[in-house]
C-alpha cells in the first residue's frame, strides 16, 4: 500500500520543483538561524540569494559528524530551544556524542515517513508491530514508535533485551510485524524454533535496519519465519529510521526524497557522480526545523537509480549498501569507531597498547572482542591482577561505545603490524 | 631472605609453553619448579631457575612478556599438619595466600614457594616459628 500517493509518486519535475522551493527555504533558515553555517556560507561566498533551486546544491558547503562535535551540544539547532520537543543522541568518533533536536513538525514528518516506510512493508492499521528496537537516545525505539502509532497499527513496544518474553508475546498477541534489527530477527527466529513455536506466530512482516545485511539473509530470515522482509534506513543526523525503505519488489530503497534530497559524490574529489556510479551518499533535509543539515556526509557507499519503480513510486531508490568512506563499524545497531576504542584505552594511563577488534556474528548476534597486548606495565604474577586489568578495559570500553566487548589479554607484539601500522578491525561478518 | 621467581605470560595457544622453554634451554637456565595457572585465554607460568636474570633476558629477546617477582621459598619437614600450623600463624596476622606450589630440592625434605599479600611480615613471623628458608644462592646450587 502507498501511504503518501501525492508525494510518493509524483512526476519527476514536480519533485524537483518541490524540492527546489524547499532547498532554498532550508538555506534560508540554516543562514540566519545557525551562526556556524553562515561562517561556513560565507568562507565559500555563498549567500541564500545563490541558491534558487536544486541545481544550485553544489555550491553549499559540506556537513560531516565532525561539525556535530564541535557545535556539541546544541550549536547547529535552527529552533529556539523552546520549540525543541525532543533531543535523541548517537555516539560520535571520539567519546562525544552527536546528539539532534526535533520540533512538533519534525516528530510528525519523522512519523510521516516511517509510515511510508512501514506501509511498503503492507502494515496498516489493522496489524499488531512489535518495536524490538531500543528505546532511549538511539532514535530506532522511539523513531518507529510513533511512525506505527501514526499509521494505527497496534504498537507493542517492546524494546530490546528479553527475546523469550519478546517471543511469547509474538504467540500469544498474534503480532503480525515487527521492527528490529536483521541480526536480532535472526536471533528471535531461533529462539522460536527453539521453543518450538515456529509455526505457532501470526507474523506476517519485518522492517529491519540500522545495521547492514545481506540479501542472503533477508531470504534466510524470510523462509525460516515465513514472512515478507524489508530493509530500513535512516540516521539519526538526519532524522533516525525512515530515510528510505524498500518496496516488495527490493530493488533499492525508495528516499523521501520530498524531505531528504539525495546525492552520490566521489568521496575522494567531493565531486556529484552520475546516477548509478557507486559513491558517497549525501542528505540536505529539506523540511527539518530542529537540526537541518546541508549535504551531511554520510560515508555510506551506495548508488542511486532514479527510474520509476514497478510499485508505482516515483522515489529515488538507493540501493543496497556497498560498505562505508571511513572506518565505522556498525555493532548491534550501534556505530562504534576504532578511535573510540583508542580512546577508552588511553585512560588506562600511558599510551594506547596495541589493541585488535574482532567483530563476529554468533547465533546471529554480533559480537565484539578486543584483544589487547599485555606490555610489561600491565604485567603481573598474579592472576586476580589481570583479571582485574581486563575488567577494566571492558568497563573503559563500554563507557565509550555501550557495548559489552569481551577483552582478551595476548601477548605483547602478536597483534599483527602491517608495514609499520597497526590492523584495528577484523570484521568476520562479511555483510558487503 | 626472598628469592626471585620468574613469571611469564603466555596465551592458552598450541606450542606457546614449549617456546618458553626452549628460550630457557637456549640460555642454559635450570628449572627447578614450577607452576602454571590457566585462565581460558592465557596462563601465567611462574619458574624458580637456576638463573632468573637470565632466564628473563632470554625470555624477552623471544617477545615474551617475562617480570621478576620476589617470593619466599621455605624448607619444610614431612609432618602431618606442619603446613597448616605455618600458614595458621600466617592467616592470623591478616595476611592473604597469593599463591603456593611445591619446590622440587632433589632432597627428602617437603619445600614450598610462597607468595603473600605482605611478604616481609610473612616472612618474620614464620622465622619466629623456627622456619628455615632458601637464598638465591641455595637454589643456583640445586641441581
Amino acid at each position: 500500500m502507498i501511504w503518501n500517493e501525492t508525494k510518493e509518486c509524483m512526476s519527476c519535475d514536480e519533485m524537483q520543483n518541490l524540492q527546489s522551493v524547499r532547498l532554498t527555504k532550508v538555506v534560508d533558515r540554516v543562514y540566519h538561524n545557525v551562526e556556524y553555517y553562515r561562517k561556513k556560507m560565507q568562507v565559500l561566498g555563498v549567500e541564500p540569494g545563490d541558491i534558487n533551486g536544486i541545481e544550485d546544491l553544489h555550491k553549499l558547503p559540506f556537513t560531516t559528524k565532525n561539525d556535530l562535535r564541535d557545535t556539541y551540544p546544541f550549536g547547529l539547532f535552527a529552533a529556539p530551544q523552546s520549540e525543541i520537543v525532543r533531543v535523541h543522541a548517537s555516539s560520535g568518533t571520539t567519546g562525544k556524542a552527536t546528539v539532534v533536536g526535533y520540533t512538533r513538525r519534525d516528530i510528525e514528518i519523522w512519523s510521516e515517513c516511517v509510515a511510508r516506510a512501514f506501509s511498503q512493508a503492507g502494515v496498516t492499521k489493522e496489524d499488531k508491530i512489535q518495536i524490538a528496537y531500543g528505546y532511549g537516545l538511539f532514535t530506532g525505539g522511539l523513531g518507529a514508535h510513533y511512525g506505527a502509532e501514526h499509521l494505527g497499527a497496534t504498537v507493542v513496544p517492546m524494546s530490546t533485551g528479553n527475546t523469550k518474553k519478546l517471543v511469547t508475546m509474538m504467540k500469544d498477541f498474534e503480532a503480525t510485524a515487527i521492527a528490529c534489527t536483521p541480526s536480532y530477527l535472526l536471533h528471535i527466529a531461533e529462539t522460536l524454533e527453539e521453543m518450538g513455536d515456529l509455526k505457532n506466530i501470526k507474523l506476517k512482516a519485518a522492517i529491519c535496519g540500522a545495521e547492514p545485511w545481506t540479501e542472503n539473509m533477508r531470504i534466510q530470515m524470510e523462509e525460516k519465519l515465513n514472512i515478507k522482509a524489508f530493509d530500513i534506513y535512516g540516521l539519526s543526523e538526519i532524522m533516525g529510521p525512515g530515510v528510505a525503505c524498500d518496496c516488495e519488489y527490493h530493488k533499492g530503497l525508495h528516499v523521501y526524497e520530498d524531505h531528504f534530497l539525495p546525492e552520490i559524490i566521489n568521496p575522494e574529489t567531493l565531486q556529484p557522480m552520475n546516477e548509478g556510479e557507486t559513491g558517497e551518499l549525501v542528505f540536505t533535509t529539506l523540511t527539518k526545523e530542529g537540526i537541518p543539515l546541508l549535504r551531511y556526509r554520510t560515508k555510506d557507499l551506495t548508488s542511486i537509480d532514479r527510474s520509476k519503480c514497478e510499485c508505482g513510486r516515483t522515489l529515488a531508490r538507493i540501493s543496497r549498501f556497498k560498505g562505508r568512506s571511513d572506518d565505522m563499524l556498525i555493532i548491534r545497531g550501534v556505530n562504534v569507531f576504532p578511535s573510540q576504542i583508542e580512546s577508552a584505552l588511553l585512560e588506562l594511563g600511558g599510551t594506547t597498547p596495541h589493541y585488535l577488534m574482532i567483530v563476529d556474528r554468533v547465533n546471529n548476534l554480533d559480537r565484539l572482542e578486543v584483544q589487547v597486548e599485555v606490555e610489561e606495565r600491565f604485567f603481573s604474577d598474579e592472576i586476580r591482577v589481570l583479571e582485574k586489568l581486563s575488567k577494566q578495559i571492558q568497563h573503559v570500553i563500554q563507557n565509550a561505545i555501550g557495548l559489552q566487548a569481551k577483552i582478551k589479554l595476548v601477548e605483547p607484539k602478536t597483534l599483527e603490524r602491517s608495514m609499520g601500522k597497526a590492523v584495528h578491525v577484523i570484521d568476520n561478518r562479511k555483510l558487503v | 631472605m626472598f628469592i626471585k621467581q620468574l613469571s611469564v605470560f603466555i596465551e592458552n595457544r598450541e606450542g606457546r609453553l614449549e617456546q618458553v622453554l626452549e628460550a630457557l634451554k637456549k640460555n642454559g637456565v635450570n628449572i627447578i619448579s614450577l607452576s602454571l595457572a590457566d585462565t581460558s585465554d592465557y596462563g601465567l607460568l611462574r619458574l624458580i631457575v637456576s638463573d632468573p636474570e637470565k632466564g628473563k633476558q632470554g625470555l624477552k629477546e623471544d617477545g615474551f612478556s617475562a617480570m621478576l617477582t620476589e617470593v619466599l621459598a621455605i624448607k619444610l619437614s614431612h609432618r602431618v599438619g606442619q603446613l597448616q600450623e605455618l600458614l595458621n600463624v600466617i592467616c592470623k596476622a591478616g595476611i592473604n595466600v597469593e599463591y603456593m606450589y611445591a619446590l622440587s630440592t632433589g632432597k627428602d625434605d617437603a619445600s614450598i614457594v610462597i607468595k603473600t599479600s605482605d611478604l616481609p611480615k610473612a616472612w618474620e613471623l614464620l622465622k619466629s616459628e623456627g622456619v628455615e628458608a632458601f637464598t638465591a644462592r641455595d637454589i643456583a646450587k640445586i641441581q
